[in-house]
């Protein structure tokens, strides 16, 4: 059930990207462009996705449990430390360089085009490339189900 | 820019505002897309069904409209594949580091009042703005 659950979850989320216009990357740049010919459509969907998340959240917050598992994995970090800094400014240059972040390249990968390809087998590098990064916090060697990595991870 | 583009994306966001809400009271689950796909690329992945069922999801989503008629997702990029390369490292390696991206901080973080999503989205969206900036217009803006 928490596998269906989760899926029906991409897909909703997915359709959201594709209908927003979220998954076409001139409208994310067109966005980004704030000197060239100014596409507000982005904010409008981040406004529509903070809303009714927040609203979910608010429920979530009042109950104990969630339907289909024992505890609520909020993120609990609340400092704001240099790998937050950085990473927040690498992530950006990536996503100015052609307009795709994680979510749109899943859905995007769907057409199989050779960019699209590409962009998302970076991704996957970088991403191993940052656990096998010497310099990163040493606290993914404990994956288990377990506080220490729901607070880990705010995303 | 149209009205209708404008509406869809707020309709479209409500929807992944609905996605991301339902996957924290049904799973428990943060809706942050760099973290699900990074959670399976650590050296002992965790709770994996999960993830790739959400991952699944994502891609499925156009799968499903191109049943129903709609031309499935191929963008246009211009730039050359290097660059994309480069840009896909960019954001897979910087999103882990950064614990998070757009869904994660920009809309999860958001959603939660997170002083430090709240930083990390303004960080690389400014980082972005810069990039885009420098990339279109050159270093005279």
């Amino acid at each position: 059930m928490l596998i269906l659950a989760s899926f029906a979850c991409g897909l909703i989320f997915g359709a959201g990207l594709l209908i927003s216009g979220m998954t076409d990357p001139d409208k994310v740049l067109g966005f980004l462009d704030i000197f060239g010919a100014w596409d507000a459509t982005l904010a409008f969907v981040m406004a529509g996705a903070v809303a009714v998340s927040a609203a979910g959240f608010a429920l979530a917050r009042r109950r104990g449990a969630p339907l289909l598992a024992s505890s609520f994995q909020w993120p609990t970090r609340r400092d704001i430390d240099a790998p937050l800094v950085a990473g927040a400014v690498l992530f950006g240059i990536g996503w100015g360089l052609v307009g795709i972040c994680p979510g749109p390249a899943l859905v995007n990968l769907a057409g199989l085009s050779l960019p699209v390809i590409v962009f998302v087998g970076a991704m996957v590098i970088g991403m191993i490339g940052y656990e096998l990064w010497p310099a990163r916090e040493h606290t993914s060697a404990d994956t288990s189900e377990s506080p220490a990595v729901a607070a880990r991870a705010d995303g | 820019m149209h009205n209708l583009t404008l509406l869809n994306g707020l309709f479209g966001g409500a929807l992944i505002g609905l996605a991301a809400a339902a996957l924290m009271l049904v799973t428990g689950r943060l809706a942050g897309v760099s973290g699900i796909l990074g959670g399976l690329l650590t050296p002992r992945p965790s709770d994996r069904a999960w993830r790739i069922a959400f991952i699944a999801g994502l891609i499925a989503a156009p799968l499903l409209a191109a049943l129903a008629g709609a031309a499935l997702p191929r963008p246009a990029i211009a730039s050359n594949l290097a660059l994309v390369a480069v840009a896909g490292l960019l954001v897979g390696f910087g999103s882990r580091m950064g614990n998070g991206c757009t869904s994660g901080h920009g809309v999860c973080g958001f959603a939660r009042v997170s002083a430090r999503s709240i930083v990390a989205t303004v960080v690389f969206m400014g980082a972005a703005v810069l990039t885009v900036a420098l990339l279109r217009h050159g270093l005279g803006g």
